[in-house]
């Protein structure tokens, strides 16, 4: 079931746009801040709310890559794994980052702290390599520097 | 050297607040266009000083206005495409970050001469820091009357609103923006109807990069002869270039339309680090033709970057050195391809899996002869007119040209199994 402020936040969405369909991304969205993913009783809540088949509002959930349907961990990982920042050595990060959390990409930590997804280019290209964890974004990456900027995420 | 886009964002990257933003100039040309101009007018203008959009394609904005029906009652959109996500490319980010109101400014302004209703900022969701500048400049802008209803006295009214996306390289193609902004998948559309006449929810839409539309308030306040003398080139204005991989000092600088490669590497970006040999580019990010070292006289303007064989792109170059496997280059950027691939038509969504497949067995050692080949076909079968979209074709154009320029790396892979290089990148 929704809960009273997710049906709060995408009723006010649904106040911005003609057809309901229209506010399937932010309903997404919202309950994923709420709930980390989206679970499959939370795609039938969706489409129930905003008349949409569960099947539509599936293949809108599946289609992105930042709406996670399957449980993640309290921090994302985001490691950009393009171009510039595959000159610049991002795959040794990658080497580091599995031998600390011992994880491999698509995979939560043990205790549910982390999850690690790799990521198409951060648009941080000239300090390359670089990952964003959560909301924030390191750049000019060495190896070294992963332990210390893990320690700040509980 | 003038520099009208960047010159005031702050060293240290820190947004222009409205303020600020008001204190050198901002805003201006709004004011003069509501009381001096009528909305073809700075259409026309736009069109004189032949504006070519900074998205990547280079299409002519004012002639892209002019398609908009401006007789019909109903919502009209203005979109201002800042979803970024090109490999290689940051350009966008320097802009929404530093000078927010100019963008606004310039979304005013354009949606005042298509007479839009709505205005959207799509953005790209790895942007924080820009989302959070963007939304206190849009709510700066309403409480100045910069928008709203009856803007500055007069009676055009605009309503603005942020949307941030939630990942996917198809939400920068102006149809499949549109299919994400109403929520569903985004694919791209059948065209005609183009945007311009049938986008939005059926409406009329225009949608126009970051940096196109930071240009319009410019234009409006100082013309379009103005415009043209800022470039070395016929492409009037400058443009905001940008340098990856392994040079001196990678960084994007704004510079006048046309300079050369060779400029922009050695003076910009300090040229090559110590003990790296610049073997190739992408001059326009990830879906751009290589050139290489017999190239870097090429003035970086449309016309010039086409006639070497590449495009401008996005114009945020990404340098292959020596050390780098080219194979392992082209490799990385097709599974990129493969990834973001809506897997629409059938092509793209099958055949960029395979070239990915085939650039990873050449690496590990398994590629065989008639691989080259098979790349090769790929290339001619994904090309233009035989995708629905532009991402296969753009898929395209790094292989087939490191196919021309660097075979013989290709070919050592399949004689020698293995892939040559020290550090095998995977
Ligand atoms: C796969 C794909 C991704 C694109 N991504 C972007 C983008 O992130 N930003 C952008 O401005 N244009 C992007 N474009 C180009 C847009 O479709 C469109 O041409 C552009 O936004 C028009 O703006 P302009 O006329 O001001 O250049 C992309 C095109 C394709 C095919
Ligand atoms: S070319 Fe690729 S991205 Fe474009 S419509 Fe076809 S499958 Fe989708
Ligand atoms: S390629 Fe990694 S930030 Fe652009």
């Amino acid at each position: 079931m929704l809960s009273a402020i997710e049906i709060e936040k995408i009723s006010h969405e649904l106040r911005h746009v003609p057809v309901k369909k229209a506010a399937c991304i932010e309903a997404l969205k919202i309950v994923q801040q709420e709930r980390r993913w989206i679970s499959d009783e939370s795609v039938a809540d969706i489409a129930a709310m905003l008349e949409m088949s569960t099947a539509e509002v599936d293949s809108v959930a599946t289609f992105y890559n930042l709406i996670f349907r399957q449980p993640v961990g309290r921090h994302i990982i985001l490691l950009c794994d393009s171009i510039s920042c595959y000159v610049m050595g991002y795959t040794v990060l990658r080497q580091r980052l599995h031998e600390i959390l011992l994880i491999g990409y698509g995979q939560t930590t043990a205790d549910e702290r982390f999850t690690l997804l790799p990521n198409a280019c951060l648009g941080t290209c000239d300090h390359a390599p670089a990952l964003m964890i959560d909301d924030d974004l390191y750049r000019d990456l060495q190896p070294a520097d992963l332990e210390q900027i893990l320690e700040k995420y509980h | 050297m003038e520099r009208p886009l960047t010159q005031h964002i702050p060293d240290n990257g820190a947004a222009l607040h409205l303020r600020e933003y008001e204190a050198v100039g901002g805003y201006s040309a709004l004011r003069k266009a509501l009381r001096d101009m009528e909305p073809a007018q700075v259409s026309t203008l736009v069109k004189e000083a032949n504006l070519k959009g900074r998205g990547g394609a280079g299409f002519a904005t004012g002639m892209k206005w002019s398609f908009v029906p401006m007789n019909v009652p109903g919502p009209k959109y203005l979109i201002a495409n800042a979803d970024e996500m090109e490999p290689g490319t940051f350009k966008d980010r320097w802009l929404l970050e530093g000078n927010p109101h100019q963008l606004l400014e310039g979304m005013i302004l354009a949606s005042y001469a298509i007479q839009a209703t709505d205005a959207f900022v799509f953005l790209r969701w790895a942007y924080k820091d820009a989302a959070r500048e963007m939304r206190q400049a849009i709510a700066d802008a309403y409480t100045a009357g910069y928008l709203g209803k009856n803007i500055l006295g007069s009676d055009f009214s605009l309503e603005m609103q942020l949307h941030t996306g939630v990942g996917r390289y198809m939400c920068g193609e102006e149809t499949a923006l549109l299919n994400s902004l109403e929520g569903k998948r985004a694919t791209p559309r059948a065209k005609p109807p183009f945007p311009q006449v049938s986008g939005l929810f059926g409406k009329p839409t225009i949608v126009n990069n970051v940096e196109t539309l930071s240009w319009i308030s410019h234009i409006v306040n100082n013309g379009e002869a103005w415009f043209k003398s800022l470039s070395h080139t016929a492409d009037g204005g400058t443009k905001i270039y940008g340098v990856s991989g392994r040079v001196n000092k990678p960084g994007a600088w704004e510079l006048p339309m046309g300079i050369t490669m060779r400029e922009l590497l050695e003076e910009h970006a300090g040229g090559m680090r110590n003990g790296y040999r610049f073997r190739g580019a992408l001059p326009g990010g990830a879906s751009t033709d290589f050139l290489t070292d017999a190239h870097l006289d090429v003035k970086m303007d449309f016309a010039g970057v086409a006639a070497a064989g590449s495009r401008l792109g996005t114009g945020t170059m990404v340098v292959l050195d020596d050390h780098t496997c080219p194979v392992g280059f082209v490799h990385n950027l097709e599974h990129f391809f493969a990834q973001e691939s809506c897997g629409f038509c059938t092509p793209c969504r099958e055949g960029l899996p395979w070239t990915e497949k085939i650039l990873w067995s050449l690496e590990n050692g398994t590629g065989e002869p008639s691989d080259l080949e098979l790349l090769e076909r790929h290339a001619r079968l994904l090309g233009p007119g035989n995708t629905f979209c532009a991402l296969a074709p753009g898929a395209m154009e790094p292989l087939q040209s490191a196919l021309k320029y660097f075979r013989e790396d290709f070919e050592q892979h399949i004689k020698e199994k293995k892939c040559p290089y020290a550090h095998h990148q995977h």
